[in-house]
């Protein structure tokens, strides 16, 4: 399979924290529209591993590909990379002082150089993808977490990005906002958006998911679709962890 | 003459004419006041180690030398080694780094009460550090910072009497000169301190003005 296939390759990261290694060899490849699924148990790298794909944290081994183009090493370049891999955090991260479509739009602004009226337009339409367009002119204290997720989703969206990253979006909600955010994020993946997702939603990773990686001590350790690790195979590595997970044992 | 003619014809003007400098220090200070605070304070918490380390020797320079000390210095020791400036530059240049270096610590530290997620969320939307500091986090931590700013904004229109120690007559010079020609203290500093109080008033009003208008919708007790 060539490489123009994959739309991000992420190869052999490692990433150090004084001297406990949180990431010792993390390599996989994402083709366009699909959706990875990551799940494994607290503290094993799942976030540090998001952050060195967009370089958050810079990790001190390996590398990272964007359509072909490096993003590891790409010095000042990598504010254009961070516009095509979005990001969208478990505790949103809205910009405290801006109204919900300012927040959308502020990026494409400053960042893009948009023209004000044009990055108001397309700030609005994404908020109409994820439902929120009434509550354009609301604040972030004035959002359930539910809404507020999706308006950073939408913020993300309106970069136009090649893939977007989410670290739990949904651990902060209640069930029935937990419900309104996955919804979106299905509509995305169907619209066919490239999604990196660490989640211990199991039902979003076996209905949506193409590939679950599951990652301890800082590696891959099993990796396969939802029915190879879920359902063929009794003795999986991520299915004793998700039978954990369901009878609460993690 | 009568207590009401020399208010009004000897007692009013005098002042007047020093509330004017006194007016004149205060709004030529307090601008570059703010502007060098948030300067200072932006430097000290981003700047890198020389920067830091720079801003931090200003703030505990200016903590700890007395302004009155700082007036004397800028108005007669700089002439000795050829910098000459007038009264009103002297006191509005010692006026301008006493309040930058209070303003700053106000700032610096509403600056590191905005959350990490903030600056974490604007870089990955691709905005660069300086960027995610003055579209993001300065303006939640001025917001922040408004009722310090406003205390010193309060202690700069009083310490603004310093100046008449530089042979400046505002406000306090005016009625010190009046008091001491006619010997009518009582009466003088009344006035003095009235006008004083005024000032006062309309600042913490302003500032509460101020504050409310940008209060951020829904985050109340922030
Ligand atoms: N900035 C940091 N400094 C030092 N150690 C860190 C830092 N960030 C993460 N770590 C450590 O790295 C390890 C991996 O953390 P990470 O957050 O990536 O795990 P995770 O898989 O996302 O866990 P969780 O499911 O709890 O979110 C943890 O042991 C954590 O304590
Ligand atoms: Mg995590």
């Amino acid at each position: 399979m060539s490489d123009e296939e994959y739309i991000l390759r992420v190869e052999d990261i490692h990433k150090k924290y004084g001297n406990s290694e949180v990431l010792k060899g993390v390599s996989f490849n994402v083709k366009k529209g699909e959706t990875l699924v990551f799940i494994g148990p607290s503290g094993t790298g799942k976030s540090t591993l998001l952050r060195c794909i967009n370089q958050l944290t810079v990790p001190e081994q390996g590398n990272v590909y964007l359509r072909d183009e490096e993003v590891t090493n790409s010095g000042a370049g990598i504010n254009y990379f961070r516009q095509k891999i979005g990001m969208v955090f478990q505790n949103f991260c809205l910009f405290d002082h801006l109204s919900a479509v300012r927040n959308v739009e502020i990026a494409l602004i400053k960042v893009r150089g948009m023209k004000p009226e044009e990055a108001r337009e397309k700030a609005l339409y994404e908020l109409r993808q994820v439902g929120m367009e009434e509550w354009a002119e609301h604040y972030p204290a004035e959002l359930s977490g539910g809404q507020a997720q999706r308006v950073s989703i939408a913020r993300a969206l309106a970069m136009d990005p090649d893939v977007i990253l989410f670290d739990e979006p949904t651990s902060a909600l209640d069930p029935e906002l937990t419900r309104e955010v996955l919804e979106v994020m299905k509509k995305l993946a169907q619209a066919g958006m490239t999604m990196l997702v660490v989640t211990h939603e199991m039902g979003f990773a076996c209905n949506v998911a193409n590939r679950i990686l599951f990652m301890e001590n800082g590696k891959i350790v099993e990796e396969g679709s939802p029915t190879d690790l879920l359902e063929n195979n009794e003795s999986s590595r991520t299915r004793q962890f998700v039978g954990g997970l369901v009878m609460g044992e993690d | 003459m009568d207590n009401l003619t020399f208010i009004a014809e000897i007692l009013l003007p005098a002042l007047l004419t020093g509330l004017v400098v006194t007016i004149q220090l205060i709004v030529v200070s307090a601008p570059f006041g703010i502007l060098a605070g948030i300067g200072v304070a932006v430097g000290r918490t981003y700047g890198g180690k020389i920067p830091s380390f720079l801003c931090k020797v200003f703030v505990m320079f200016v903590k700890g030398c007395p302004l009155l000390l700082l007036l004397f210095i800028l108005y007669f020791t700089l002439p000795s080694i050829g910098i000459t400036f007038t009264a009103f530059q002297a006191s509005v240049i010692g006026f301008i780094m006493c309040n930058a270096a209070y303003n700053s610590e106000y700032i610096r530290g509403a600056i590191k009460s905005v959350k990490e997620g903030q600056i974490i969320a604007a870089r990955s939307l691709g905005m660069t550090k300086y960027q995610s500091i003055f579209y993001i986090v300065l303006p939640q931590a001025l917001r922040r910072a408004i009722p310090g700013l406003s205390n010193e904004f309060i202690y700069l229109i009083k310490y603004s009497s310093l100046a008449f120690m530089l042979t400046l007559v505002e406000l306090t010079g005016a009625g010190k000169l009046i008091a001491t020609k006619y010997f009518t203290y009582t009466e003088t500093f009344i006035f003095v301190g009235a006008i004083y109080l005024v000032l006062v008033t309309i600042t913490t009003i302003g500032a509460g003005m101020i504050e409310k208008k940008y209060a951020i919708p829904g985050a109340q007790g922030r």
